[in-house]
C-alpha cells in the first residue's frame, strides 16, 4: 500500500502521530460551535449537524403549529350504526313552544341537528312549516339558554337542587301550604301524566294553564253555545266562502300552517279546477290574511261586534234563528249576508276577538249557516290553547295575599306577555318558594330562587297531540348540550317516581294508545310512530250538536265605541308571535311581510291619521303616555285604529332579545280577567325619531308589469288575462346567437303568485339552509340584508286601502344571465343543468354582477360576518356555529352569494339517484323554500321532464317570466295571481 | 417683422426671449428652493393623502362595508371617481397627439404639465378598481396568465377585463411617453445643476443624452411611434370604460351612445383640469410667456367645442330613452333623471357641462383668467356629477322597485377620493419641484429670437 504523508515531518522515520483527537460525543458544547462562527474549528461531526437539523426543523414545526388554533376532531372509535359522517338522519319529532304546533322531520348532520322541515306524514300541517318553526332550530345553540340548575343564583347539581326542591316541597305539603303550578297549554299526554302524578303527590297544588296569546273568547264561546270548552278545527279547504275578522290564519292565528295549506286547496287553478273560495277580511290592521284577501273591509276593532251582529240578524231572519237587538250597522252588510247565504253550508265565519260575546255570534251565525258539518269541527278541536284567563287573574290576586306558598313556572312568561306583567312580577316576589322550570331565561323565570331547566325541544323525549286524534312523537336528536333535565322527567322525580322520561313516555304509550290498535305489537308500534312521528287512533264522532240559543239571547246591544281617542289594536308578527323566541337573530332579522320592518316593533298608523296628527315614519310617538315607539304610515290601516305587535320589548331573554322594540302588552286591558287585545289608546309625538329597519322602500310597482293579476271572471274568460304580454314578448325575444341547449336536466322553478301568502317561511327556511348570516338592524338599514329569498310586497290602487301583491323573488337562474358575462373572473357561470352557478373562492368581488343583475338578488359579504365581535350573533360562538349547514360554504368577506337552487340538494339526490341506478323522481329535490312553503306555491324540477309538475306549470297560461322582455330567459316562473273578486 | 405680424394664430412664446433665457426661464423654477406655498401646498397634499392611506387601510382592513355601498348599489364613488380621474387623465394623451401626429404647435408648452397630469390622475384612477375589489388579496386573478388552476382563465367577455387592459396599457404608454419626451430636458437640468447628486440623479434618467444629432433622430422617431401608439389610446381607453356601462343591461347604462360620449366627456374635463392646473403654474412660475393668452384662448375654444358636443349627447340619450319606448328607460331618464330623485344632479350636470362653457362664444370671457379659472372648476364639477348621474340614478332605481334604495358616501368614500387628490397634488408638486414644467426643447422650436440674438436673412 502506498504510504500517504501530509508534512514533511511524517516521512522522517521515528515518527509517532499524534493522537488524533477524539471528539467526545458528550461535549454539548461542540454542536453549537456550527451556530457561532467557528465553522472552521467546529468539533461537532455529520450526525451531529443531523441532529441540529433534526433539532431545528422539531421546533420550527412546533413554533410554526403553536399559532394555529387547535381544533378538535375526535373520531369514532367504532362507527355507530346509523352514523355515517357526511350523511345527515333524519329523525321525526314535533315541535310546540307554548304557542306554535308543528310535526318536523330534524336533519341531523354528524350528530348536530341542522334544519327543521315539516312531516309529510302528519295530517296537520304537513310539509309546509312557519317561520318560526324554521328558526326554531337556532334556539338549540342559543348561548342564553340555562344550562344547569341554579339555586339562589348560584349554579347547582341536580342533587342539590333536588333536595331542596323535594324537602321544600314536603314542607310546604305538611303545612297544606297551597302550590301552584303554572304551564302553556299542555298538548302532551304524557307530560300530562307526569303532571297529574306530580299533582296527586301533592294534593295541595293547583295546575293552571296560561296562554301567552289568549283564545279565551273562543273557549268560553263555545262553552257558553255548545257546552263544550275548546277551540274548534276549522277547515279551510272544505269553505267556498270565508269572512274573517281579524283572525290572521295564514300568518298568525292558531295554526297558519296548516290552515295555509287548507287554504290553498281552494286556490288552486293549475289542477284543471275553475273555482275559487273567495276570503273577505274584516280588519283594522292589514295582515297578511288581509293582503291575501279577495275583499278587505277596514273596520274598527270597535265596530266588529256590531256588524257580526247585523250579519247574525240577517242570517238569522233567512234562517228561523232567534233575532237579536241590534243598533243600525255603520256599513251595509246585506251583501255578506246574501253571499253566506249562497253558500250555506260552505261559508265559515271567524274571528279573532277574545270577546266571547263576539265569538257566541261567529257561533251562532255559522251554526246557522250548517258551518259545524262542514268547514269547522267540533269533534276533532284545536288543542293547543287551554288556557284560563280568568283562573290566571284570580292568582294573581292570591300571589299578592301571600297565599300562595310555592310556584312552579314552565314556559310561560307572564311578567311580558299579560298586561299586569309589573304587578304578576311583584306578587311574583311574594312567593316564598318560587322554581322555573323554563329552558331559557325570561322575565318570569328570571324571578325564580331555583331554576330547573328543561331540555331544548329537540333534546327530549315527549309526544304531542295537537288536534284531538292526532299523536304526535317527540324524540331527542342530539345529546343535551347542557346539564338539563327534561320538566316531566323533574315533576315525575319530585313525586318521588326515579323515572326517565323516555321510560315514562314509552310505558305510557304502551297503556294508553297501543291498545288504540291492534295490528302490530308494541316495539313495532312504538318504532313505527317513532319513525313517522305520528299515530293517528280512530275516532269516535259525538253526535249532533244543538245550540244554546240562551247565551245568544243574553249578547248584549252594544253602546257603541263614541269616543274620540284612537283604537289601539295588538297583534301578534309574523316573526316573533307572542316574543318567546326573541332572542333569536333570524326571526329578528326577518322582516314584517307587510311593513318590511326588521329589528323594530312599531306603530302602525293609517295615511290619514298620520296627516291629521302630523306623524311621518320613524317619528317616535308616545302611547297612552308610557310607551315609547317608533311609528309607520301603514297604507291599509283603518283610520282611527293604530296597530302594534306584541313580542317586542323584552327586557330578559338574551343578547338579541334584548332592547329590541317595546312591550305594547301592559298598554291593554282586562275585561273579567280575559286578555282583550284592543282598546283606546292616545298617541303623542315625542318629537325625536327613531330610524326604522327598512329593507324595502319603494311599494308601487310604477305601472311595471311585475306582479301580474287579474280577476276571477276575466280568468274564466281568459286563462291568459293578465299575462296576454307573455305571449307577446315571447314571440319577440329572438336571438342572433344558438340557443344554448340543455340535454339533461334542466331545472327549472315556478311560484304561484295565487298560492303565496308572503308567510315568510321560505326566508327563514332558506337562511337555515344556506348558512346565511345575521347583519344587525343598522346593516339592514343600510339596505345590505343577506337573504337569499326575499318577499317583494307591493301596494296597488287606492293608498288608504290598498291592494297587496307578494313576489317572493330569489336568483332567477337566467338562461341568458346578465351577471355571467360581466364577470371578469368568470367566477359566476351557468351549469350544463340551467343553474346559475357561484364559485366563492374565484370570486374577487368586483360587484358587476351586482349591478348587473335586473333583479338584484345577489348579495356581498360587505363584512366578515363570522368570528366578528361587530355582528355577535350565533356565527360569531362556536355552539351557535354548529347550526351551520356543513354542505354549504361559509362565506369570506368581500365576496357575491345568492340563491343556488340549493345546488346541495340536488347534488345529493342526484348521487342518490345515480347509486340506485335510477333517473330522479319530480319532486325528488326540493330546494328549501320550496319544502318549507305551506301553501305549496313553490314547485321545483326538471324543464326538460314534460310530466314533472313544473314543466306543466310552465304550460299554464298564467305563467310568465319577472322582467321576461328583457331576454334573460329565467328558470323561474311565475303564475299570475288571481283575486275572486265580486263582480 | 411684417411676417411675423401676420398671426393665424396668437403668439406662442412672449417676450422674444433667447435661448438661454428660454431655458433659464423655464428650467429655473426646478433648480430654485421652493417657494413657501410649495410647503405649504405639499404639507396639505400629505395630509390628505394621509387620509386617504386611512380610508384605504380601514376599506382594507374591516371591509367594503365601510363604503356607502348596498344591495343594490355595487359601484358608488369608487367608480365615479375611477371615471373621473381617467377622464382627466385623458387631456395629456391628447395633447401629446395634438402636438405630434397633428403638430399642433401651440400645444407644446402645456404637453408636458398635461402628460404629467395624465400620469397621476390615471394613477389616482386605477386606485380605485383595485380597492373596489371584495377581496383585493386576489387581485392577480384577473390578469390572464398560465395557472395551476385548471389552468383558469378570465372571462374575456367581461367589459371589466378590457378596462383592466385598457388602464394598465394606458398608464404604461402614457408614463413612457411622458418620460421619454423629458429625456432632452433631464439632460439639460443634468449639465445645469451645480450639486453632486442632482447631476447623478439627473444623469441617471436622462440616459446618456448628449444631444447629438443621432440622439436627436431616434428621439424624434420614438416620440413618433409612441404618439402614434398613444393616438388610439386616447379613444379606446374611455370608450371601453364606457363599455362597462354600455354592455350591461341597466337602464341608463345600456346605450351605445356611451363610448363617444365618455370620450368627449373626459377631453373635455382632461381639458378643463389642465386649464385649471395651467393657470395656478403659470401664476405660480411667471410662465406667462410661455403659456401665453393664445393657448389659453386655443384651450377655451377646445372646451366650447366638447361642450356642446357633450349637450348633444344629452340630448340624444333623452331622444332615445323616448324613441325606444322601452318604460324603464323613459324612467330612468324622464323620470328618475330630469324630474325625479336625481334631478339636481342632473341639471348641475347639464348647467355645468353644456350651458356654462357656451360663456366661451365670447372673446372676452376667453381672455379673461378668472372666468376661464371658474369655469374651467365648473366643468369639472359638472364632470364629476354626469359620472353621478350615470351611475347612481341608474342603480338606485333600476327595474324592480322593491329594490331601490339611495346611496350616500362615507367618510371612508370621502377619504380616498380626498386621499386621491392628496396624490395627484403631492403628484403635480413634486414634478414642478423637480422637472421643467414645459419641453424646453420643444418650446424652443418656435420661439422668436429677438433680433440681436439673431443675423437677418
Amino acid at each position: 500500500m502506498k504510504k500517504y504523508w501530509k508534512s514533511i515531518e511524517e516521512t522522517k522515520p521515528g515518527y509517532t502521530p499524534e493522537p488524533e483527537e477524539i471528539y467526545e460525543k458528550k461535549e454539548k458544547g461542540a454542536i453549537l460551535d456550527l451556530l457561532e462562527d467557528k465553522v472552521t474549528e467546529a468539533k461537532a461531526s455529520r450526525r451531529d449537524f443531523l441532529k441540529l437539523c433534526g433539532y431545528s426543523f422539531t421546533l420550527a414545526s412546533l413554533a410554526s403549529s403553536c399559532e394555529r388554533p387547535i381544533e378538535k376532531a375526535i373520531p369514532y372509535l367504532i362507527k355507530p350504526e346509523v352514523s355515517t359522517p357526511g350523511k345527515a338522519s333524519y329523525y321525526a319529532s314535533s315541535f310546540y313552544d307554548g304557542d306554535d304546533f308543528s310535526s318536523i322531520i330534524v336533519k341531523v348532520r354528524d350528530g348536530r341537528p341542522i334544519k327543521i322541515e315539516g312531516n309529510k306524514l302528519c295530517p296537520i300541517g304537513g310539509m309546509g312549516t312557519t317561520a318560526r318553526v324554521q328558526a326554531s332550530i337556532l334556539g338549540l345553540y342559543d348561548q342564553a339558554s340555562f344550562r344547569e340548575p341554579i339555586v339562589e343564583g348560584q349554579s347547582a347539581s341536580w342533587d342539590m337542587a333536588d333536595a331542596i326542591v323535594t324537602e321544600k316541597l314536603a314542607e310546604i305539603a305538611s303545612r297544606k301550604g297551597r302550590m301552584i303550578l303554572l304551564t302553556p297549554t299542555i298538548i302532551s299526554p304524557s307530560q300530562t301524566d307526569a303532571i297529574n302524578r306530580f299533582l296527586q303527590r301533592h294534593q295541595a297544588c293547583e295546575w293552571i294553564q296560561y296562554d301567552s296569546v289568549s283564545y279565551s273568547g273562543i273557549l268560553d264561546a263555545n262553552e257558553r253555545v255548545f257546552s263544550r270548552r275548546l277551540v274548534p278545527f276549522y277547515r279551510f279547504d272544505k269553505a267556498e266562502l270565508i269572512l274573517s275578522f281579524g283572525a290572521d290564519f295564514l300568518g298568525t292565528w292558531l295554526m297558519p300552517a296548516e290552515f295555509s295549506k287548507q287554504f290553498a286547496v281552494n286556490r288552486t287553478l293549475t289542477d284543471g279546477q275553475k273555482t275559487l273560495s273567495r276570503l273577505v277580511q274584516f280588519e283594522s290592521r292589514l295582515s297578511i290574511t288581509g293582503a291575501t284577501s279577495d275583499q278587505r273591509v277596514q273596520i274598527k276593532p270597535s265596530q266588529e261586534k256590531s256588524i257580526l251582529l247585523n250579519i247574525y240578524n240577517g242570517v238569522a231572519e233567512k234562517l228561523g234563528g232567534p233575532v237579536l237587538n241590534a243598533l243600525p250597522p255603520d256599513m251595509d252588510v246585506s251583501g255578506y249576508v246574501e253571499a253566506l247565504l249562497e253558500s250555506k253550508g260552505k261559508a265559515l265565519v271567524l274571528s279573532c276577538s277574545n270577546d266571547p260575546e263576539v265569538q257566541v255570534l261567529v257561533n251562532g251565525i255559522n251554526y246557522l249557516l250548517d258551518s259545524y258539518s262542514s268547514t269547522i269541527d267540533l269533534d276533532q278541536p284545536i288543542l293547543l290553547k287551554q288556557g284560563d284567563d280568568r283562573r290566571f287573574f284570580e292568582l294573581i290576586a292570591e300571589m299578592e295575599a301571600g297565599s300562595i306558598e310555592a310556584l312552579l313556572t314552565y314556559q310561560v312568561n307572564p311578567v311580558h306577555n299579560h298586561p299586569l306583567g309589573e304587578r304578576i312580577a311583584e306578587a311574583i316576589g311574594k312567593v316564598p318558594f318560587n322554581i322555573s322550570l323554563s329552558h331559557v331565561p325570561d322575565e318570569t323565570s328570571v324571578l325564580a330562587d331555583y331554576i330547573c331547566p328543561d331540555h331544548h325541544y329537540l333534546e327530549s323525549w315527549g309526544d304531542a297531540e295537537p288536534v284531538k286524534g292526532v299523536l304526535c312523537l317527540c324524540q331527542p336528536v342530539i345529546r343535551p348540550l347542557g346539564n338539563t333535565r327534561q320538566f316531566s322527567e323533574s315533576l315525575l322525580l319530585w313525586a318521588g317516581m326515579d323515572q326517565s322520561a323516555h321510560v315514562h313516555l314509552k310505558d305510557f304509550w304502551e297503556k294508553r294508545f297501543f291498545n288504540m290498535q291492534n295490528e302490530l305489537l308494541f316495539s313495532d308500534f312504538w318504532n313505527k310512530c317513532l319513525q313517522s312521528g305520528v299515530f293517528e287512533p280512530p275516532q269516535a264522532s259525538s253526535g249532533r250538536l244543538t245550540m244554546n240559543s240562551s247565551a245568544l239571547l243574553a249578547v248584549s246591544v252594544l253602546d257603541v265605541f263614541v269616543e274620540e281617542s284612537l283604537e289601539l289594536s295588538v297583534y301578534e308578527g309574523i316573526a316573533l308571535g307572542s316574543g318567546r323566541q326573541a332572542n333569536n337573530p333570524w326571526l329578528q332579522e326577518l322582516p314584517d311581510p307587510i311593513a318590511k320592518i326588521s329589528w323594530d316593533n312599531f306603530v302602525s298608523v293609517s295615511p290619514e291619521d298620520a296627516s291629521d296628527l302630523g306623524i311621518a315614519t320613524a317619528d317616535e310617538v308616545l302611547l297612552d303616555g308610557t310607551l315609547i315607539l317608533p311609528a309607520y304610515v301603514q297604507p291599509g290601516q283603518a283610520r282611527g285604529v293604530i296597530s302594534v305587535a306584541m313580542g317586542y320589548g323584552r327586557r330578559t331573554g338574551g343578547k338579541v332579545a334584548e332592547a329590541v322594540g317595546g312591550n305594547v302588552v301592559p298598554l291593554l286591558v282586562l275585561n273579567e280577567g280575559i286578555r282583550i287585545y284592543q282598546g283606546a289608546t292616545s298617541v303623542s309625538k315625542t318629537g325625536k325619531t327613531h330610524p326604522l329597519a327598512l329593507s324595502q322602500t319603494h311599494h308601487s310597482m310604477e305601472g311595471r308589469a311585475l306582479v301580474r293579476e287579474t280577476t276571477m271572471s276575466e280568468y274564466r274568460e281568459d286563462p291568459a288575462a293578465g299575462n296576454e304580454m307573455h305571449k307577446k314578448i315571447q314571440k319577440h325575444l329572438v336571438t342572433l346567437y344558438e340557443e344554448v341547449a340543455f340535454d339533461g336536466i334542466h331545472w327549472g322553478m315556478a311560484i304561484d303568485l295565487n298560492k303565496c301568502t308572503g308567510c315568510s317561511s321560505c326566508v327563514i327556511a332558506c337562511q337555515a339552509e344556506n348558512n346565511i348570516p345575521v347583519i344587525g338592524k343598522q346593516e339592514v338599514m343600510n339596505r345590505r340584508i343577506m337573504h337569499w329569498i326575499r318577499l317583494d310586497r307591493y301596494f296597488s290602487g287606492d293608498p288608504s286601502n290598498p291592494k297587496v301583491h307578494f313576489q317572493p323573488v330569489m336568483c332567477q337562474h337566467c338562461d341568458n344571465a346578465p351577471c355571467e358575462n360581466v364577470c371578469p373572473v368568470a367566477a359566476t357561470n351557468h351549469s350544463n343543468e340551467g343553474i346559475n352557478q357561484m364559485a366563492y373562492i374565484r370570486c374577487i368581488g368586483t360587484k358587476y354582477c351586482i349591478n348587473n343583475c335586473p333583479y338584484k338578488v345577489r348579495r356581498f359579504n360587505w363584512f366578515a360576518y363570522v368570528n366578528n365581535q361587530e355582528f355577535d350573533y350565533h356565527m360569531n360562538n362556536d355552539l351557535g356555529k354548529m347550526v351551520l349547514n356543513p354542505d354549504v360554504t361559509v362565506r369570506e368577506r368581500g365576496v357575491v352569494e345568492k340563491c343556488s337552487f340549493c345546488i346541495q340538494r340536488i347534488q345529493e339526490a342526484k348521487l342518490k339517484a345515480k347509486l340506485e341506478d335510477r333517473t330522479l323522481d319530480d319532486g325528488e329535490v326540493l330546494p328549501a323554500c320550496a319544502e318549507a312553503c305551506p301553501s305549496g306555491a313553490i314547485v321545483f324540477g326538471n324543464l326538460n321532464d314534460s310530466e314533472s309538475e313544473v314543466a306543466r306549470r310552465y304550460k299554464d297560461p298564467r305563467n310568465y317570466f319577472l322582467l321576461e322582455e328583457l331576454h334573460t330567459l329565467p328558470t323561474v316562473g311565475y303564475l299570475t295571481r288571481v283575486r275572486n273578486e265580486k263582480v | 417683422m411684417e411676417y411675423y405680424n401676420v398671426q393665424a394664430r396668437g403668439v406662442l412664446v412672449e417676450g422674444e426671449k433667447s435661448y438661454s433665457q428660454v431655458t433659464a426661464d423655464i428650467a429655473g423654477p426646478a433648480e430654485r428652493k421652493p417657494a413657501k406655498w410649495w410647503y405649504a401646498a405639499m404639507t396639505v397634499a400629505t395630509l390628505m393623502l394621509g387620509f386617504g392611506l386611512w380610508a384605504i387601510y380601514t376599506t382594507i382592513t374591516v371591509g367594503m362595508g365601510t363604503w356607502g355601498l348596498n344591495n343594490s348599489v355595487g359601484w358608488g364613488w369608487d367608480i365615479i371617481n375611477f371615471v373621473w380621474w381617467i377622464g382627466i387623465g385623458h387631456a395629456g394623451t391628447a395633447f401629446t397627439i395634438f402636438v405630434i401626429v397633428f403638430r399642433a404647435k401651440w400645444a407644446a408648452s402645456i404637453n408636458r404639465a398635461a402628460e404629467a397630469m395624465t400620469v397621476f390622475a390615471v394613477m389616482c384612477a386605477s386606485l380605485f378598481p383595485a380597492l373596489h375589489l371584495g377581496r383585493i388579496w386576489l387581485i392577480f386573478f384577473i390578469f390572464p396568465y398560465p395557472n395551476t388552476r385548471g389552468p383558469l382563465w378570465v372571462n374575456y367577455n367581461s367589459p371589466l377585463l378590457w378596462d383592466v387592459f385598457a388602464i394598465t396599457t394606458y398608464l404604461l404608454l402614457s408614463i413612457t411617453l411622458w418620460y421619454f419626451g423629458m429625456i432632452p430636458d433631464l439632460a439639460g437640468m443634468r449639465d445645469r445643476a451645480k450639486s453632486k447628486l442632482k447631476k447623478a440623479v439627473y444623469g441617471f434618467f436622462s440616459m446618456g443624452w448628449v444631444g447629438s444629432v443621432k440622439n436627436w433622430l431616434r428621439y424624434e422617431a420614438l416620440t413618433k411611434v409612441l404618439g402614434g401608439l398613444a393616438a388610439p389610446l386616447v379613444v379606446s381607453v374611455h370608450s371601453i370604460v364606457a363599455l362597462d356601462f354600455a354592455v350591461s343591461i341597466i337602464p341608463g347604462w345600456h346605450t351605445t351612445i356611451l363610448p363617444p360620449y365618455f370620450f368627449v366627456g373626459a377631453i373635455f374635463s382632461g381639458f378643463a383640469m389642465v386649464l385649471t392646473i395651467m393657470i395656478l403654474i403659470r401664476k405660480a412660475f411667471k410662465l406667462q410667456e410661455f403659456v401665453t393668452q393664445s393657448h389659453l384662448n386655443s384651450m377655451a375654444k377646445v372646451l366650447l367645442f366638447g361642450s356642446m358636443v357633450l349637450g348633444l349627447a344629452y340630448a340624444t340619450e333623452l331622444f332615445v330613452a323616448w324613441y325606444s319606448g322601452s318604460e324603464y328607460e323613459i324612467f330612468t331618464f324622464f323620470k328618475s333623471r330630469a324630474t325625479g330623485t336625481y334631478s339636481t344632479a342632473f341639471w348641475i350636470m347639464v348647467v355645468c357641462n353644456a350651458i356654462i362653457p357656451q360663456l366661451f362664444w365670447f372673446r372676452k370671457i376667453r381672455s379673461n383668467l378668472k372666468m376661464l379659472f371658474i369655469i374651467s372648476v365648473i366643468i369639472n364639477i359638472g364632470m364629476w356629477y354626469e359620472r353621478f348621474v350615470i351611475l347612481i340614478s341608474s342603480l338606485t332605481q333600476d327595474y324592480l322597485p322593491s329594490s331601490w334604495s339611495s346611496y350616500s358616501p362615507t367618510i371612508v368614500d370621502i377619504g380616498i377620493y380626498v386621499g386621491t387628490f392628496g396624490i395627484f397634488f403631492s403628484g403635480m408638486l413634486m414634478f414642478i419641484r423637480y422637472i421643467p414644467i414645459i419641453a424646453i426643447s420643444e418650446v424652443k422650436a418656435f420661439t422668436r429670437i429677438r433680433k440681436s440674438n439673431t443675423s437677418k436673412q
